[in-house]
């Protein structure tokens, strides 16, 4: 398998007048040819500064450390203009708000022949055709009109598909896609999902869907990284992940989901506090303050990635110092737990019967 | 638990809307709300589910008059028209019904500590309580909703959004209201912060006998806290039945894609379950489709759907829906056109 990207120490800093944000910090991975990743995290876990650094889209207060190499290259300062020669042509990216990411003052059609001309050096007629293949490919009905449409006149939905549309002209070897299903209605979703699982059968792209929502990632993802404050809790492909969590907080993310398929109107679990100020990461594990199975070593050293020794099959990541969560009390540096430590809801057994 | 609170009959919210010229336009209704009726008993749950635009907010606040309904009535315990309040009455009544909001943050007054925030209820209804008093409610408020009761001074933008959803939870149950609209209210929080708010909802609920109508679009979590769940489409209900009876054997072919269609956090059954996919998009609440609303996107739609718009009937106990093709789709939820009979149903715990 060849790598698409390789990510190695990527840090994202932010300096804000109130002082420095650590969005992203520290994180190395490959994303292979044809595969589907997913990266899931809670708002601020900087799942998509990530990839925005990648891009070289942070905002002008952003700082990108590390490296982040495309088929060999590095991106990573990277010049604007040597940069605008991979992106939207190698590299493309779908972003979540499409009323705010179309330019609203012009043309569909001129938006969509503007990629083409300017990496592919079409003419505007073959562009158009081109753009008009693309528009019935995702599905787009009466797509010759829509050229002409400004975005405005489109649904949501449909500009989701223009968005969709845009990223595939120049066939892209990565597809970034950010939140890509979040703002649209359940009915709505469910097209937009069915046209990406398609996109991936279809197209080689090597697809990266970065998300909150778990059942996105289940249903669309070979692969998933599990983020929170601007680490890798966990990763692994996405059987490990969701039927056998081998991280705090995937469990808890897992267990405080309500279910579709549950019958039961019983308590949530829920994990307690809130999520990390960037500003200030306590040393050691990120996830510390809300953590159930906390103990001075969480406190004191940060948890680096290491493989999981109970997975099914190899892969499978966390960084955590616990040896399982099934047998937390196997591990020899937890005999410092509190002893009224509340049990947390361990629920991967069940996950498989749902 | 069986006596009603709230029976809503026939409630229309038509709002005008000018089309054409700005001399010369015409005024022409948008039916957000285009009778709508059901009843709420106490201490129970109706989720109320639907895609935006099918007009789930506007009939939450249209019987807590925040908008005035075009027609219908919202009759309180079975004697009192609520929609027949006026003045003086209608504020008094206020007292029992609440609503907590979607935007955490947008819904706080800015400029107001969280003590005055959460104590403004009291100021208006018990304007004699003595301070001390009310501050000590304040406080016992805040630590039933998981906030530290220190924190009594300190404005709302110090707060993360779970936390700012607790104030404005707060602030609706101080007055021990009969029920309360939840319009939204984990929508904009974090999936773990959900399952706190959800929780928290629901104990309270617990505690004070509490009814809510609990408004989302996200159905995972209405199944969690529903008793009952009712599905809006452009302004109408199409179904109306007990939580399991909607979400296990739903009769409407647009509850049937609705739920087929929202993902399951489990990579085999996502995988390989059978979507049901509707094309296109919700119509213009504008322009509704002739006969039945949803027969554009509808798998089972005929001629009779175009010509005659489905009544809301009971087609099981407790259990209305209005189609005119109603019925549990085939095997692999192929939609096939096969109205069931009440007693093919499956029984329902």
């Amino acid at each position: 398998m060849t790598a698409v990207l390789e990510v190695r120490d990527l840090k994202v800093r932010f300096s804000t007048p109130d002082g420095e944000v650590s969005a992203v910090n520290g994180v190395s991975f490959d994303i292979n040819e044809g595969e589907c990743l997913g990266i899931v995290g809670e708002s601020g876990s900087g799942k998509s500064q990530l990839f925005m650094a990648v891009m070289g889209l942070l905002a002008r207060n952003g700082r990108t450390e590390g490296s982040a190499k495309y088929r060999g290259t590095e991106l990573v300062g990277m010049p604007v203009k040597e940069l605008n020669t991979y992106r939207g042509s190698k590299l493309a990216m779908i972003f979540q708000d499409s009323m705010t990411s179309l330019t609203p003052h012009l043309r569909i059609g001129k938006q969509m022949t503007e990629v083409l001309i300017q990496h592919k050096g079409m003419s505007e007629a073959d562009a158009r055709g081109k753009a008009l293949d693309i528009l019935e490919l995702v599905r787009i009905p009466e797509a010759a009109r829509r050229l002409n449409q400004y975005p405005h006149e489109l649904s949501g939905g449909m500009r989701q598909r223009v968005m969709i549309a845009m990223s595939l002209l120049c066939e892209p070897d990565l597809l970034i896609a950010d939140e890509p299903t979040t703002a649209l209605d359940v009915t709505v979703q469910a097209q937009i999902l069915e046209l990406m699982a398609d996109l991936k059968r279809v197209t080689r792209a090597a697809i990266v869907l970065i998300t909150h929502e778990l059942g996105t990632v289940a249903g669309l993802c070979d692969r998933v990284q599990v983020m929170y404050g601007g680490r890798f809790m966990e990763t692994g492909d996405v059987r490990q992940i969701f039927y056998n969590p081998q991280h705090p907080y995937t469990n808890g993310l897992l267990s405080s989901m309500p279910r579709l398929t549950e019958d039961r109107r019983e308590k949530l679990y829920a994990i307690p506090g809130q999520p990390p100020n960037l500003q200030r990461l306590p040393a050691g594990c990120p996830f510390q303050e809300r953590c159930d199975f906390v103990h001075e070593r969480c406190v004191a050293e940060l948890p680096l990635l290491r493989p999981v020794t109970n997975a099914a099959g190899t892969g499978q990541m966390k960084a955590c110092h616990l040896e399982s969560l099934q047998h937390p009390v196997d591990d020899p540096s937890r005999a410092s737990i509190p002893a009224d430590a509340a049990p947390p809801v361990i629920r991967t057994s069940d996950a498989r019967t749902a | 638990m069986t006596t009603e609170l709230l029976r809503v009959e026939d409630l229309r919210v038509h709002f005008p809307i000018r089309t054409g010229g700005l001399v010369f336009g015409k005024y022409q209704p948008l039916k957000a709300v285009d009778g709508v009726s059901f009843e709420l008993k106490q201490g129970e749950t109706l989720g109320i589910v639907g895609e935006s635009g099918c007009g789930k907010s506007t009939l939450g606040r249209a019987i807590l008059r925040l908008i005035e309904p075009t027609d219908g009535k919202v009759v309180w315990l079975g004697k009192e028209e609520i929609t027949g309040l006026k003045g003086e009455a209608l504020r008094a009544k206020r007292a029992d019904m609440q609503i907590v909001f979607q935007d955490p943050l947008a819904s706080l007054n800015p400029r107001m500590t969280v003590g005055d925030i959460i104590g403004e209820p009291l100021t208006v209804f018990q304007p004699n309580m003595p301070k001390d008093a009310r501050k000590a409610l304040v406080k016992d408020m805040m630590a039933k909703v998981g906030l530290l009761p220190q924190m009594i001074n300190r404005y709302p933008h110090e707060f993360s959004g779970g936390q700012c959803q607790r104030i404005g939870i707060a602030r609706a149950m101080i007055l021990k209201p009969k029920m309360v609209v939840c319009d939204e209210p984990v929508s904009a929080l974090d999936v773990s912060i959900q399952a706190q708010i959800v929780n928290l909802l629901m104990d309270l609920q617990a505690d004070m006998g509490l009814s809510l109508l609990f408004i989302s679009h996200d159905l995972s979590v209405v199944r969690h806290v529903s008793h009952r769940v009712m599905v809006l489409y452009l302004g109408k209900v199409m179904e109306i039945a007990d939580r399991d009876a909607i979400y296990v054997a739903p009769l409407h072919p647009y509850t049937q894609a609705l739920i087929s269609a929202v993902p399951v956090p489990d990579p085999d059954v996502e995988k390989s379950k059978a979507r049901i996919v509707l094309g296109g998009d919700l119509p213009s609440p504008m322009n509704p489709p002739s006969g039945c609303v949803f027969r554009t996107r509808c798998p089972r739609a005929t001629d009779l759907c175009a010509r005659e718009a489905p009544t809301l009937e009971e087609k099981a106990p407790g259990h209305r829906v209005a189609c005119h093709h109603w019925g549990v789709p085939g095997k692999g939820h192929g939609l096939e056109n096969d109205p069931v009979q009440p007693g093919m149903l499956p029984t329902l715990g």
